[in-house]
């Protein structure tokens, strides 16, 4: 460490994010930013995980251009019905003779979109509840507390199959049972955060000045949270893909001829001993993004999170 | 004399304690399962099905429907109703499921045996396999065990339960042969027995028919292997990271230096200790197998409380998905509280 001022000082953009002496508020975040991502590229698995998720993205993106085939019409039902795997189809054909590869490809897009929409539904509900209950305390932290171990109690799976089932099979309802309860754990963590940050003295500050409640909650405790949200997301976001799999999977989720790979799989069962391939192909894609997504949300941890790690 | 007159006002308080405690858990168990009734009594509301219309038709003439509606009490206030439904869900009465025509009551205390010989011999794979497994990886932090838990943690928190079934299915029983498929008896067993206890591992082998005992287990390996390995998978990695917490105290190095054996600083100190948030790890893991059943049973075509529920689902039968839910949500709740509340029986610090 002593030698460290003889040494030559690495000049450039990285001794600009690594000066210890930022000069404008953008250098120091950028700088911050810089260290969490030298932080999580020494975490192998979690780069892996990134590269996962960031072809998820590419591929939802470019299906158009990477399917050869239509997702939804089929080949020649009398020649092209559960093909094997080939160099036409790589991953075969199903019972509809639809190419499986580019039925997987395009299911990219659902999953993703169910991904994204569960994630944009539930983290301000938990936030919004977490953060209130946290601030106010009393009655109110009381009353909302029990509310989300209500939710908390249900099995997830089970709660969001009797949502969709009041509500009707669709995509759209599979994704306000799976926000409905996805938020629960958001809540808990966005309150044990307010909890710290309500008896900080900067609040006291702020409360000192005249802002009114809202404000507080809004401009100063809710961005606090925030990035332990984001990295509870990430872990979770395996977790809801693997429901909206098992809800397509009974039948409640995305409908036929949708490519979602849980209905996919579903429809492979019935010929699961002669053609493998049909169930096979969309169960391992839904296998290798969640995988992706939960190798990505333990390197955001490390990073984001550094006391939850040990 | 102090001593006594200390230990003597330590237990008084010890006792006053646990019976607040108790206090405290029944509180909390009743809110909790009035909360689950009123989830599933709000979505019976939102079912946009009519249920008068489902029982009478929509050309039936109005007075008559009038009349459904309120034998079915649809016309009394939101809480009148949830009162009375209320009332008959703490005596067991969910009302009749439309595709048995039995009380949803007593198709799920026939369920479910199935469910919990599935769930339970899940969970003690999921013990003996995954304990010790997550202590050697502890121990030997960065070798090959600790590498090979991680990985098993990671795959198991990734995998879709019904995609390993069915592949499980194909390669063990389409192709290996080694175990039979799906359901719980081949047909020519099951009237080999009566029925006593509804878990048929036990039934057969009480009565002696040890062709059919060998024919239940050889249906049921694979589902409860799919399920331990769920188990174990969370199993281990929670104890390794109990372990490692134990093994870093002081007085396993006390236990060193007093020249304990290796096995016995880790197997009879370290672990024990580790073992009292264990307990609740294991009853979270049973939880979640109820949970898991639902999907492996659909797979496995396994007679138990989550078959019952999707069949419900596909024909539309709220009463029996709502029971259902009901059911597993209370054991959920249960499971949950009885593992806090043993926790703190175990853990002296929490008193």
């Amino acid at each position: 460490m002593s030698s460290a001022a003889s040494l030559p000082q690495p000049a450039g953009l990285r001794a600009w994010l690594l000066s210890p002496e930022p000069t404008s508020r953008w250098q120091a975040r950028l700088g911050r930013a810089y260290l969490g991502w030298r932080t999580f590229t020494k975490n192998p698995l979690a780069v892996f995980g990134l590269g996962i998720v960031l072809l998820l993205l590419l591929v939802a993106l470019f299906a158009n251009f990477l399917a050869p085939y239509s997702p939804v019409t089929g080949g020649d039902l009398r020649t092209a019905r559960l093909l094997p795997p080939s160099a036409a189809h790589w991953f075969g054909t199903d019972d509809q003779a639809r190419d499986i590869y580019s039925r997987v490809i395009y299911g990219s897009r659902i999953t993703l979109w169910v991904v994204l929409l569960v994630s944009v539904i539930a983290t301000p509900i938990g936030l919004l509840i977490g953060t209130v209950s946290g601030y106010l305390g009393g009655w109110v932290d009381t009353v909302l507390m029990r509310l989300t171990d209500i939710f908390l109690a249900f099995p997830r799976l089970v709660l969001a199959l009797a949502f969709v089932a009041a509500l009707g099979p669709g995509i759209e309802n599979a994704i306000i049972a799976i926000a409905i309860t996805s938020w629960p754990p958001y809540a808990r963590i966005a309150r044990a955060e307010t909890l710290m940050i309500r008896n900080s003295d900067f609040i006291a500050a702020v409360k000192l000045q005249g802002a009114s409640t809202p404000r507080i909650i809004f401009g100063h405790v809710v961005p606090l949270c925030v990035s332990s949200l984001i990295v509870r997301v990430t872990l979770d976001m395996a977790g809801i893909i693997l429901t909206a799999a098992g809800l397509g999977f009974l039948g409640l989720g995305a409908q036929p001829p949708m490519p979602e790979w849980g209905a996919m799989v579903a429809t492979g069962r019935n010929y699961l001993i002669d053609q493998w391939w049909v169930a096979a192909m969309p169960g391992l894609a839904i296998f290798v993004v969640s995988l992706g997504f939960n190798l990505l949300g333990d390197g955001l941890r490390d990073v984001l999170d550094p006391k939850a790690a040990k | 004399m102090t001593g006594a007159t200390l230990t003597q006002s330590g237990g008084h308080h010890a006792l006053r304690f646990f019976l607040l405690r108790t206090l405290q858990f029944i509180a909390v168990l009743a809110t909790t399962l009035l909360g689950l009734v009123a989830v599933t009594f709000f979505i019976g509301r939102i079912v946009p099905i009519d249920p008068v219309i489902a029982i009478v038709g929509d050309r039936a003439p109005p007075h008559v429907y009038a009349r459904v509606r309120q034998e079915l009490g649809l016309d009394l206030p939101m809480i009148q109703q949830f009162w009375i439904y209320l009332k008959k869900a703490i005596s067991g009465d969910f009302g009749n499921s439309v595709l048995t025509t039995n009380p949803v009551m007593t198709d799920i205390i026939n369920v479910f045996p199935a469910t919990l010989e599935l769930a339970t011999l899940g969970t003690i794979i999921g013990c003996l396999v995954g304990i010790p497994l997550g202590v050697l990886a502890a121990v030997k932090r960065g070798s090959l065990v600790d590498q090979f838990v991680r990985v098993l943690g990671l795959v198991g928190y990734s995998v879709p339960i019904f995609w390993l079934g069915l592949m499980a299915l194909l390669l063990f029983y389409a192709k290996l042969g080694w175990v039979e498929g799906p359901g719980r008896l081949d047909v020519t067993y099951s009237y080999m027995y009566t029925p006593v206890t509804g878990i048929v591992l036990i039934d057969t082998l009480m009565q002696g028919q040890m062709d059919a005992f060998w024919n239940a287990v050889s249906h049921i390996i694979l589902p409860t292997c799919l399920l331990g390995y769920f188990s174990l998978a969370y199993i281990s990695r929670m104890t390794r990271s109990f372990m490692l917490n134990e093994l870093a105290q002081e007085y396993v190095i006390a236990a060193r230096v007093k020249g304990l054996s290796e096995i016995k600083v880790i197997w009879r100190h370290a672990l024990r200790n580790a073992a009292v948030p264990l307990v609740t790890v294991i009853a979270l893991s049973y939880a979640h197998l109820l949970e898991g059943s639902v999907l492996t049973e659909t797979i496995f075509a396994w007679p138990g409380l989550g078959q019952y529920i999707t069949n419900s689902l596909q024909n539309a039968d709220m009463n029996a998905v709502l029971g259902g839910t009901l059911v597993i949500g209370t054991a959920f709740v249960i499971l949950n509280l009885l593992s806090d509340l043993l926790y703190r029986l175990l853990d002296p610090r929490t008193r």
